[in-house]
Order: C-alpha cells, then structure tokens, then sequence
C-alpha cells in the first residue's frame, strides 16, 4: 500500500544505529478506524534506531492514532505494527519496560505532587535516571511540591515528559511534546531531544510546528488524512528544487499569469492561499524589483514581502493545500 | 509512609545520562510503590477522608449517644458498631474506590500506567492493597471509638475478618464495575446517591426489622446489609459463621468482580 508519492526515504546514518537490528518502528499498511471514520488509511513508516522522527501533520490527520497504536494502545484495523522488533500488543511485558511514552495530555493523579509523580515513575524502572537532576534540568525544581492540578500547562507537559525518559528507555513516543509550552520551556524540551538522541535514544515525536520538525528531526514524515504523503530529512524535504522564494500577501485573486510573465522563465509564481503568494526561482535584486514594480503597476502594496528558502511548511503546503496549523 | 526510592541511579547531567538502560522494577517493589502512592493520595484528600474517616466516626458518636433510632434491645453501641464498620468497608471499597478510580480513568492515569512496567493486575493488587490499608486505619480507629463508647464485642475475629474481606471483594467488583464503565462525573455522583441510600436502608444504622415484611426480604440481599447482618450475628450475638450472610457476600463478589472484568475500560 504506497501509493504516496513520497521522495525516498533514506534517514541518515545516525548515533546508535545499529545494523542487523530491527528499525525502532516499523508501520506497514496501518488502517485504523473509528466506526466509519477512518482515522488512519494504509499508513507506512519506518523509523531508524537512534534516531529522531518526526510525525508532521495537521489536527486530525492521524499523528496521535498512529503513535498510540505504536504504544500498544489500538488495535489495527488492518496493517502491521512493530516497535523494536515486536508487537505493541501480544508482546506488551516484554515492550513496557523498553519503550518511554508521553500522552498528548493527562496521565498523573490530579491530587499527586510532581516530585512524587516522577520519583514513583523511576521506582517502577530498574536503573532510572537521577530524579532529582532531571527535575532540575526541566526546570520543575520550584513545583516538585505543587500538586498536579495546580501545575500550569507547561509544567504538566514538562512532568509528563521528564515520565517518559526517567526509566532509562531505548525509544520514547512523545505526542505533542512542546503544545503550549512557551518559547524558553520549548528550548529546554528541544535540548533534552537532542540530549537523548545524543545518548542513542530512539525518538519518535508528533508535532504540528514544522520549526520543531526542522529543528530536531534527522527524519520527517509528514501525514494528511491517514497517509503518508512525504518523507525524507528536512534537507531533502525543503530542496523541493528552488533555490529560494520570494513571498508576499496582497489582495486575493491577483493575475498571476501577468505577474510570470515579467518575470525571467525559470520562475513560477502561485497564489498558495487566498491572497497569499509565492515566487520561486533565482531571487536577485532584479527580480525583487520587478515584482514591486508590477505590484505597483497593479495597485497592489506587497505586504509582509520576504526573501524565503523552501520551508516545510512550503512543502506541506503544496502536498496539501492546508495550512499545518489550521 | 514513604515511596519505594529507587536503588541505582546515575548522576545527572553530562553525556551518557539517558543512555538506554531499561528494565522494569522487582514486582514486588513496583506492587509496593504504587501500593503506597495510591493509600498517600487517598488519605491526603479531604473528601475521601470526610467518607472513610469523619462520616462513620460521627454516626458511630452520635447515634450510640444520643437516642434517635430505635436499635431494639441492649446497648446502642453494639448494634451500631457493626453497622459502622460495615459502612466503613462500603465508604472505603466501593464510593471512594468508585470515586478515585472513575477520575483517574478520566484523566488518563490509568491509561499512561499502562504503559509503564507495572503490570495491569499489578496496578488492581495494589489498588487493593490501598483499600485494606485504609480499612484496617478505619477499623482501628472505629474499634477504638466503639470500645470507649462501652462496646462489648463478641465472636472469633477469624470470622470477622473473613466478612469484612469478601464485602471488600464485592463492594470493590462494584465500585470498579461503576469507575470502568461510566463518565467521572456520573460514578461521583452515582457512588455518593448509592452510599447515602445504602446508610438508611442498608441495616447500617436503621434496623431492617423498621421496614415492611416484603421491602425487608429484599433489603437484606444487598451486600451492605449481609455484611452488617453478618457482623451483628458474630459481634453483639457471638454466632458462629453467618453462612447466608456471607453467600450473599460471595454472589456479589462473583458478579461484580465478573463484570468488572468483562465490562472495564481503561480509557
């Protein structure tokens, strides 16, 4: 079932990828529905020990349903699953201890004190990590006494998070790990994924903020409605062919055909949204002046103009026709 | 009562940190920590402590006291002491393990410890654990109250004791059945109605007798009301064992537990 025109996947070599072993996930073919909306459609990916992947896609589009069959937690409808060689479910002794997992939201008693929450998680484990380091290293050293419920958003994530790797695992499933996190929290959570990759962790995390998947993912696989619909490093994703582009808003419906052909031949120029458009090709001074100067001509103020390289969120764009964070 | 602290850990920060070392926990110890966290949490919430603890305490006080219901012959205390501890078990093994267990369902507590080392049954013996924990604080505590009230308690404690645990086994299969198969908000509320209605009409502080012949017979097939009835015949009277108090105790065990077992979800 790979009827995705996805570019080849070839991750990079990475840290503690060991050949002969199988891949951290392999997905072949998932199908998953929930009565007769199908949730996940003939999904397949597979990801490298040590390294990390990232799952990119819109609200809705299947990220959590495919991570949390990973974790054993739904049943295949169709497909395969198997998480370092094994089956999430028949084999889920044997998995639990191996595999770290954060949920999108939840899972600590409401009444339970952080520093108590995580110190009980490191006692269920054999080697855990040094709790009260870990505390401090995500920044919860202030609320390790606040009950969970008083946390603020950003501190429950973080709990949630410093859960998923004090048991020491070989490959964590973070879903969302930096939803609602302010930017200084994101950077501490960014570092500590860099850090476990660092360590010869497997990472596996969902997002919807494609900085998050440049920035961190040796591997991205981006889903819309159930499927893969590309997959590749960022480099490969964001090459797409253009060197750079150029982008600006103005009025929707602008005509776009009498814009290209002012322009030099190997450019092309496309309304991405609804007053929203994007020159691709060589973007010299030259070519900067002549959009303006059509624009002008036209009556129209190129408002937020900017010089851009290709972005995931291009990428996805293009694959979708959506917006990733809609 | 302090968390089982891990044995090995590494220093924190530097290279190496997160290095991969998994493996679960002894059972024993994963049973004992989770054991300890859940009897913490319950005996640091106010409203599950007003249940187990405060409510018994103060109808054992004030109904032994104070006239107010006609217990029949002899001292009010040792009507009323059974009852109590009866409605302790009930407080302790269905609404509060209805209660706690319903939230933390909801709040995917139940869900993310599955996915920990723990197993599932490790998760439901360490449940268990926490409720006899409380149950025997609760005992200790009305056995106590009742005793200075001027209670005289009768009958082989090995008999006691075998009443107490199968009205925990079935009042749990209850309160579990409720917690896994109804929203948070409903088992709250549902589990409190039950616990109030089964004070008055569960032979707790109400002799049975007080109702109609019909209503009566089909009162005391509810498990409150046979483990009451079984402790008073043990307790005030010094019968031996109280057979069809403790089958009745049995039926419910089987089918709560039993539905509980087909009908829980996790999520």
């Amino acid at each position: 079932m790979r009827d995705e025109p996805s570019p080849s996947p070839r991750p990079r070599p990475a840290p503690g990828d060991v050949t002969g072993e199988a891949p951290a996930v392999e997905v072949v073919g998932l199908v998953k529905r929930y009565g007769t909306k199908t949730a996940v459609d003939g999904l397949t990916l597979s990801v490298a020990r040590g390294s990390v992947t990232a799952v990119l896609g819109p609200n809705g589009a299947g990220k959590t349903t495919t991570i949390e069959t990973c974790e054993g937690y739904r049943r295949p409808d169709a497909g395969t699953v198997r998480v370092l060689g094994l089956d999430p479910r028949a084999d889920a002794a044997r998995l639990r201890p191996r595999v770290g997992v954060m949920l999108q939201s939840g899972g600590v008693y409401p009444g339970a004190r952080a520093a108590e929450m995580l110190r009980h998680t490191a006692s269920l484990h054999a080697h855990p990590v040094d709790v009260d380091a870990l505390i401090e290293r995500l920044g919860l050293e202030s609320c390790g006494r606040t009950v969970y419920r008083r946390l603020s958003g950003g501190q429950q994530q973080r709990l949630a998070l410093a859960m998923a790797v004090v048991g020491r695992p070989e490959l964590v499933f973070l879903d969302e790990p930096t939803a609602g996190l302010d930017p200084q929290a994101r950077r501490a959570t960014w570092d500590l994924v860099r850090e476990l990759r660092a360590d010869g962790v497997s990472v596996v995390l969902t997002t919807h903020h494609m900085d998050e998947a440049e920035q961190l993912a040796d591997q991205v696989h981006i889903i819309d409605a159930g499927k893969v619909i590309a997959s590749g490093s960022p480099e490969e994703l964001c090459r797409g062919g253009a060197e750079n582009s150029l982008r600006f808003s103005g009025r929707p419906g602008l005509d776009v055909a009498s814009l290209l052909t002012a322009l030099p031949a190997e450019c092309t120029a496309v309304e991405l949204a609804p007053g929203s458009y994007r020159i691709t090709g060589k973007v010299t001074p030259q070519l900067l002046a002549t959009v303006t100067s059509w624009c002008a001509q036209h009556g129209v103020l190129p408002d937020r103009l900017s010089v851009e390289r290709h972005t995931l969120e291009d990428v996805f764009l293009e694959l979708t026709g959506k917006e990733l964070r809609a | 009562m302090m968390a089982d602290t891990a044995e090995t850990t590494e220093p924190g920060g530097g290279p190496g940190t997160f290095a991969p070392r998994p493996g679960a926990a002894p059972l024993g110890r994963m049973i004992r920590a989770q054991a300890a966290l859940e009897t913490r949490l319950l005996l640091r919430n106010g409203e599950q402590l007003l249940l187990v603890i405060i409510i018994p305490t103060l109808l054992l006080t004030l109904f032994s006291s104070v006239d107010i219901v006609d217990t029949g012959d002899g001292d009010a205390v040792d009507f009323l002491a059974p009852g109590v501890l009866a409605l302790a078990v009930l407080s302790t093994a269905f609404t509060g393990q209805a209660i706690a267990t319903g939230f933390e369902r909801r709040y995917g507590v139940l869900k993310r410890l599955g996915a920990s080392p723990l197993p599932r049954w490790g998760l439901m013996t360490a449940k268990t654990c926490a409720v006899l924990v409380t149950e025997v604080l609760q005992i200790a505590l009305l056995t106590a109250v009742a005793l200075a009230l001027g209670w005289s308690p009768h009958g082989n404690p090995a008999t006691v004791a075998l009443l107490l645990l199968l009205g925990t086994a079935a009042f749990s299969g209850l309160g579990l059945l409720m917690a896994g198969t109804l929203k948070a908000e409903v088992t709250l509320a549902a589990a409190n109605l039950v616990f109030l209605l089964l004070l008055f009409g569960g032979g707790v502080i109400v002799p049975l007798s007080k109702f109609p012949g019909g209503v009566e017979a089909v009162l005391h097939l509810l498990p409150v009301a046979a483990l009451s009835d079984g402790l008073r015949d043990v307790l005030r009277d010094g019968a031996g064992v109280p057979w069809s108090d403790l089958g009745v105790l049995a039926a419910w065990a089987v089918l709560g537990l039993g539905a509980a077992g087909r009908f829980f979800r996790w999520e």
